[in-house]
């Protein structure tokens, strides 16, 4: 198994458009601090809303490494699903379109093993994706913009986390984002064994990413009862169940507490369970399917 | 017709000295206050706002004659009230240019304060109204309304313990008006925490927010320089 995975590791990183995600990471949180470093009072403002009308607010604190990185994850973690799915739907039907998936069927190891290999290979490269945002976002953006207290906007208010409640906030958020990202890679994998090019599964993963996204999002009744439970996408945003802070009745935050963590842990169960049961269709798909090419 | 313009006289007489009282009061109040040219006082401050949730913060208050203040958070981030000038009754009562009416007495605890208006002579002046209660045995403000013409009204509580020499008060609390927060969900991309909405609305309706803050020491009259205003 382990020789399996480090021949499908060479696979995924021997090729070019697994540096493009990488590429494309960068630029644009780049771009993103390039934007906050000039205009970041701007951006708090429209953030804040109307507590500017009340409030004497220090736009130079509010505009931190800490805040900078929130804002990254927010935009990013919407669109990471296009880049999994870039990798993770080749990595079988890539295979299949280039002829080679006959020969590795042929080879002492089960089909099973075959699609685990893959499967975990995907998981780090998705793991050194995650790596990679927190390393530019988190790192680059506290050595440019400094720390300081975190402000996160809901639609119920804003809060404030203090600075040294935050890293760990952090950890447990990218260790999520990891989980929920695996599942749009279990969904890519699935779609690659059922196809004989690259193309077809990596569009069908965004788009099933883009109306689930979309369908979750929408407030209306008949959606929200009967279908957004069930969808995928409704779980992801989980990472941000780490920077909703606990408060007394009257306010106050409690330090290094967590608002609604059986919200959070909920949600990821439903994502390992939707990995488990992604990974366990591929296999089956997998096993009986005829390789031809 | 001769007893009844003693009487008038009588009741005018007393109508005089009454005002003369309380503006006497007030200018004891005034000069007691006119002691702080300048302070520097450490703090916790405690925010009550609906839709806010911050932890208590340990901030420094900065004073300078005649109304400038600036409340700071040295090690994070605080959210200051914008009426936050008026934390200080010198503001107040600097300009000295206002009528004062006599407002009766009324009860503060088992303190028994003196009820005293203030108009403002300037009809352009952003404060309309300012009702003061005064403790006349210690000669201190223990609660204030100001009414600003565009800021609403703003209310002050006050204790005092070893600063009262000076009018600065131990622990404050101040009331203030707020604006309504919204926040579309297209753009927070909430994560749904499980919490009620109906009681997340309806919190939000209440548009009064109230700052406490515990002064633990007084630095008067050292001299401060406008930099630390800005």
């Amino acid at each position: 198994m382990w020789n399996l995975l480090q021949i499908e590791l060479f696979k995924i990183f021997k090729k070019p458009r697994t540096y493009l995600a990488f590429a494309i990471i960068a630029a644009f949180i780049f771009l993103i601090q390039l934007g906050l470093y000039v205009n970041g009072k701007d951006w708090l403002k429209f953030i804040l809303g109307s507590l500017d009308e009340t409030m004497d607010l220090d736009y130079h604190k509010l505009n931190n490494g800490y805040a900078v990185c929130y804002f990254v994850l927010n935009l990013l973690l919407v669109h990471v699903p296009i880049l999994v799915a870039l990798v993770a739907g080749d990595v079988v039907s890539g295979e299949a379109g280039m002829g080679t998936l006959r020969l590795l069927a042929s080879k002492p190891v089960s089909r099973t093993q075959i699609i685990l290999a893959k499967y975990f290979a995907t998981a780090v490269y998705v793991f050194a994706m995650l790596l990679w945002i927190a390393l530019i976002s988190l790192a680059v953006s506290v050595a440019i913009f400094g720390v300081n207290d975190l402000v996160v906007a809901k639609t119920s208010g804003l809060q404030l986390i203090e600075s040294d409640d935050i890293l760990w906030r952090y950890f447990f958020a990218f260790g999520f984002a990891f989980v929920a990202m695996m599942v749009v890679a279990a969904i890519s994998l699935l779609l690659s064994t059922l196809s004989e090019n690259s193309i077809g599964p990596i569009v069908a993963t965004v788009g099933i990413v883009i109306v689930c996204t979309l369908v979750s999002e929408m407030e209306i009744p008949i959606y929200q009862k009967y279908i957004k439970p069930y969808l995928f996408t409704t779980y992801m945003l989980g990472w941000k169940g780490f920077f909703y802070i606990g408060s007394t009745a009257d306010g106050e935050t409690i330090k290094g507490s967590i608002q609604y963590l059986p919200g959070i842990l909920k949600s990821l169960a439903a994502l390992l369970a939707y990995n488990v049961g992604l990974v366990a269709a591929a296999v089956w798909v997998f096993r009986k399917k005829d390789i031809l090419s | 017709m001769k007893q009844l313009i003693c009487l008038m006289m009588l009741l005018s007489s007393v109508f005089f000295v009454a005002a003369q009282d309380i503006t006497e009061l007030v200018q004891k109040v005034k000069a007691k206050l006119d002691l702080v040219n300048d302070y520097e006082a450490n703090g916790r401050m405690k925010t009550n706002v609906s839709f806010l949730k911050v932890p208590v913060a340990t901030v420094k208050v900065y004073f300078k004659k005649p109304n400038k203040l600036k409340v700071k958070n040295e090690k994070g981030i605080s959210f200051v009230p914008k009426g936050a000038v008026n934390i200080n009754m010198s503001n107040v009562l600097s300009s000295g240019k206002f009528t004062v009416l006599d407002a009766g007495n009324d009860k503060i605890g088992n303190t028994v304060v003196k009820v005293v208006k203030l108009l403002p002579e300037d009809d352009a002046a952003d404060v309309v109204l300012s009702t003061l209660y005064i403790d006349e045995a210690n000669v201190v403000i223990r609660r204030a309304k100001t009414t600003t013409r565009d800021n609403g009204t703003y209310e002050l509580e006050m204790s005092y313990g070893k600063y009262s020499a000076y009018g600065l008060p131990d622990q404050l609390s101040f009331s203030f008006n707020t604006k309504d927060y919204k926040m579309p969900k297209g753009v927070t991309f909430d994560f749904e925490d499980g919490t009620d909405a109906k009681k997340k609305e309806d919190k939000l309706k209440n548009r009064k927010g109230k700052v406490d803050i515990s002064f633990s020491n007084y630095i008067i009259n050292k001299g401060l320089p406008d930099t630390i205003f800005q």
